[in-house]
């Protein structure tokens, strides 16, 4: 599959300028970083040809010559006050451009048995040294990129049976620069055994500029330990962003992935789970809401590799004016991973006519003793619903904007976090036609 | 658990396959290899006029400039297109069944086609393709007072060009795939069927393809056209002898409906799976491909496929006119090891335009199968609707399933559905029947006839006797 990649040796001044800027504490990494800055320009950046990006044109972030972002740039606590979640109060951590601001956080009140640090300054924490970088692969040439610039992003470990209720809110804040700048976000989320912790990773930014958020994170979840996991996607609607979330489970553990994405001009959202513990379960919940000429890309993997585990899986879109959504999820069961039970869904709502949806849902099993389905469907608004509505004197409009809202509403439910649901729930309204009729009747 | 384990032990047990021998007939053999001099002997042996040998020529040259696909979840080693010999004819060229060489008449006794008997018994022309040349061709009179062409497509080239010229590669171009271009720069013969205005044909057509001489890809061309208002169902069916080394395959099949003609394609694919190792057996990799071009056309595909070492085939529809229906109805059964992906296309490009696909797979021993699809809206397909349903059963655990559409909608009026599951035979289902006194085999056999009952309710009476008998020698020795 190489081959199909370009091969590329972008960015190798700005790699030698990273290395040599960077201190002692990174030397356990690397080798590694090195490994992945010669495997990215063996790969290069995936094309349309390769199956996995099929519908995803990366072209427009080649022919952009971004550069690294510098520290900085001038962001008050005002403007991430104003950023959803400052209501939840409680742990804040705020990376501007890819670098930690401790101005603008708040680690003040972290809970005995939690640690949020930032990657840049605990470099050579035994925790970052034990972990980085082992689940991540670098198959993926912009995991390799990030592999290779990473240098800042957000640590969180959770000792052994601590369970941490409030949820740590990372915000990356991107600002307009003068030049189209590039982050690279890389994360590390620990739970230890039986703990628990919550981690919104959110991505905004000002209301212009050329920025290319790439970030990954890798989250291990140890043995009856559980993981909430909420990405809000809300850069201005031009910029890209690649996120990748890795996620190893271990034995009857639990992750529930939710993801948000609303903003970005072209946004792709990797989420890679691998079920190594038995009777580990996962549940993997998105939305996504691309308008305008947005483009967003879900990209799904489960591998349960022991028995006794269940995955769900759903996804969904609604998309209005000229927009594109891609939705490829595969469930793969190992050998030997019997009494496995996947479910897989996909649902679209396609609002104009100029919309379009690709969706692949894939099963990939090698062993007998499994229950596995998945679905997807893609469709307009139901005229008879909204008959119903109308019949009831809805005005069109205000009934198109109640069945879009009840749409959305299913995946909204799926958050445990009452404080984030009420907020992702405010969002979305925003985001339907028809708001000031919606708000009167909600 | 014994259940379980149960199964898996008979999976182990051997199969013999049942229409494994070679006729000794003699053969016109083209020397192995391939160049521009094989595709000019190819025809000329079939005595073809220039435009056809221009066309192979212009197929085979494309050919050379391409390169052969991977993205197939299949595994096989690099086939040496070399060594193949792309021409085999029986020398006696027959004028009628009388002069049929009676070697090749006892080979079909044997397979159950009785071809002078089947004329008054099942009501059912047989085209039967020997090798690569029609060996005779039966109720030709009959057909013929409609108005209806039933031809091998050798004779088409002669008698019909006009038709030929036509509609040959308008639905499958030359240009089309790796081996749709291989296919048209060597096939050798097939079936020619037209249909003329407003005639349903009274009787099932039907050929009976058989591959027999040892190292010869067999590469077959099909034609079928449906003017408007026509009706025809067409049957495909197919055994092959034993043999250690992998054969070829590599078909094409073009339908084209006019408005308000239906086609119906069923297929039986029993061709040589090979041994238990994997050693021998066909490579099935056929293109077939359906254009509903007038408004209300309807083309519907039924499969059955449990033969082959690899079956790699997506039959489609293109459904172009107005209100114009597709269907996909496929059982495809791997064991052993055996190796299936397989699946449709469904494109709709008119307005209101249904399509409706059924897959069932099942995989045995060391059997992988995967189910591909892609259902395709474009912007001017008002209200298209697609259900699409593709179920999994696992026999054994030292199987796979896989499960790869792709929807691509660009019209938000349009409505798709998919939904698939994959699971193993339940144990309470097993347990229901066995303890009503049902032998553990019958009881597979029974649930797993059951499972793909609705894709046997779409094939012709006689197909689906025949198809049910087929799934359970198949299933013979993996659960009875």
């Amino acid at each position: 599959m190489a081959q199909l990649m370009e091969p590329t040796n972008l960015y190798a001044a700005d790699f030698d300028r990273l290395v040599g800027r960077l201190d002692g504490a990174w030397s356990h990494f690397a080798d590694a970083r090195r490994a992945a800055f010669d495997r990215f320009n063996e790969l290069g950046f995936p094309t349309t040809k390769h199956e996995e990006w099929r519908f995803t044109n990366l072209q427009p972030i080649v022919k952009t010559a971004f550069v690294p972002a510098e520290p900085g740039a001038a962001v008050t606590t005002d403007t991430i006050d104003h950023l959803a979640f400052a209501a939840i109060g409680g742990c804040r951590i705020v990376f501007v451009d890819g670098f930690y601001r401790s101005d603008l956080s708040n680690l003040a009140d972290l809970p005995a048995g939690m640690r949020v640090l930032s990657l840049g300054e605990a470099a050579d924490d035994a925790l970052v040294c034990d972990h980085l970088g082992r689940y991540a692969t670098t198959d993926d040439s912009l995991t390799a990129l990030n592999t290779a610039f990473a240098a800042d992003g957000v640590v969180v470990h959770v000792e052994k049976n601590v369970n941490v209720e409030q949820p740590i809110h990372v915000v990356y804040y991107s600002t307009a620069g003068d030049r189209p700048q590039v982050t690279h976000p890389r994360n590390l989320i620990v739970v230890e055994t039986g703990g628990s912790a919550t981690v919104i990773e959110h991505y905004a930014s000002d209301e212009t500029g050329d920025i290319f958020s790439n970030a990954v994170t890798e989250a291990v979840i140890a043995d009856n330990a559980q993981l909430h996991h909420y990405l809000l996607e809300r850069e201005h609607e031009q910029a890209f962003n690649v996120a990748t979330l890795r996620v190893q489970q271990g034995r009857d553990s639990r992750l529930e992935s939710h993801s948000i994405l609303l903003g970005g001009g072209l946004v792709r959202n990797n989420i890679h789970v691998e079920m190594t513990g038995e009777g580990a379960h996962g549940l993997i919940n998105g939305l996504y809401l691309p308008h305008g000429d947005q483009h967003m890309d879900n990209h799904m993997r489960v591998v349960h590799a022991a028995p006794h585990c269940d995955s769900r899986q759903y996804y969904k879109g609604i998309l209005d004016g000229s927009s594109s959504g891609v939705f490829t999820g595969r469930i793969v069961v190992n050998e030997g991973a019997q009494k496995t039970d996947a479910v897989q869904s996909n649902t679209n709502l396609l609002l104009s006519n100029s919309a379009r949806i690709d969706t692949k849902p894939q099963l990939e099993i090698y062993a007998d003793d499994v229950k596995c389905t998945h679905g997807a469907t893609t469709g307009q608004i139901d005229e008879k619903a909204l008959f119903y509505l109308r019949s009831r004197g809805l005005s069109e409009s205000a009934a198109r904007g109640l069945l879009i809202y009840a749409f959305a509403h299913e995946s909204i439910d799926r958050m445990k976090l009452e404080a984030v649901r009420g907020i992702i729930e405010k969002l979305l309204v925003h985001r339907l036609p028809q708001i000031e009729l919606l708000e009167g009747l909600l | 658990m014994t259940t379980t384990q149960e199964i898996a032990n008979l999976a182990d047990a051997k199969r013999e396959y049942k229409y494994g021998f070679t006729t000794l007939i003699e053969q016109d053999y083209a020397p192995p290899g391939l160049n521009e001099d094989i595709v000019r002997f190819i025809s000329v042996k079939k005595g073809e006029p220039d435009w056809m040998l221009q066309q192979r020529l212009k197929a085979y040259r494309h050919w050379l400039t391409m390169e052969e696909p991977e993205w197939a979840f299949i595994d096989y080693p690099p086939i040496d297109f070399q060594k193949t010999s792309y021409y085999a004819a029986p020398k006696k060229r027959p004028e009628s069944l009388d002069e049929v060489d009676p070697e090749i008449l006892e080979t079909f006794e044997k397979l159950g086609i009785p071809l002078h008997e089947r004329e008054k018994l099942a009501g059912v022309a047989v085209d039967a393709v020997f090798d690569s040349v029609s060996v005779a061709t039966t109720f030709k009179g009959k057909l013929e007072e409609l108005g209806i062409i039933f031809c091998s497509f050798g004779e088409a080239v002669k008698n019909h060009p006009d038709l030929v010229k036509k509609y040959m590669g308008s639905v499958v171009p030359y240009s089309d795939n790796y081996f749709a271009t291989l296919n048209s720069a060597v096939f050798t013969d097939g079936s020619f069927v037209y249909i003329p205005p407003g005639v349903k044909c009274p009787m099932e057509l039907s050929t009976y393809f058989r591959i027999n001489a040892e190292n010869t890809g067999q590469f077959e061309r099909t034609l079928i056209i449906a003017d408007e208002g026509a009706h025809v169902s067409y049957l495909e069916g197919c055994t092959a002898p034993q043999r250690d080394e992998n054969q070829l395959h590599a078909a094409v099949v073009e339908l084209v409906a006019h408005k308000d003609a239906t086609i119906k394609y069923s297929t039986i694919q029993n061709w040589y799976p090979g041994d238990e190792n994997g050693k021998g057996g066909i490579y099935n990799f056929v293109t077939k491909r359906g254009a509903c071009r007038g408004d209300r056309s309807r083309i519907s595909w039924t499969q059955v496929e449990t033969g082959s070492a690899i079956t790699w085939k997506y039959p489609s529809c293109i459904l172009q006119g107005d209100d114009s229906v597709g269907e996909f109805y496929s059982v495809a059964l791997t064991n052993g090891r055996q190796q299936a992906d397989t699946g449709t296309k469904m494109v709709h490009i008119g307005k209101n335009t249904k399509s409706t696909i059924i897959s069932k797979g099942i995989s045995a021993g060391h059997g992988q199968n995967a189910y591909r699809g892609l259902v395709k809206v474009l912007p001017g397909a008002e209200n298209a609707r697609n259900y699409t349903q593709c179920d999994s059963i696992l026999i054994g655990d030292q199987c796979g399933a896989h499960t790869f559409p792709y929807i691509e909608s660009r019209n938000p009026t349009a409505s798709i559905e998919h939904e698939a599951s994959t699971s193993k035979i339940g144990e309470d289902q097993l347990f229901y029947c066995t303890q009503r006194g049902i032998s553990e085999e019958d009881a597979v056999s029974l649930i797993v006839n059951g499972f793909c009952k609705e894709v046997f309710n779409e094939l012709p009476m006689e197909f689906a006797v025949e198809a049910n008998k087929l799934l359970s020698v198949s299933l013979e020795g993996s659960v009875g």
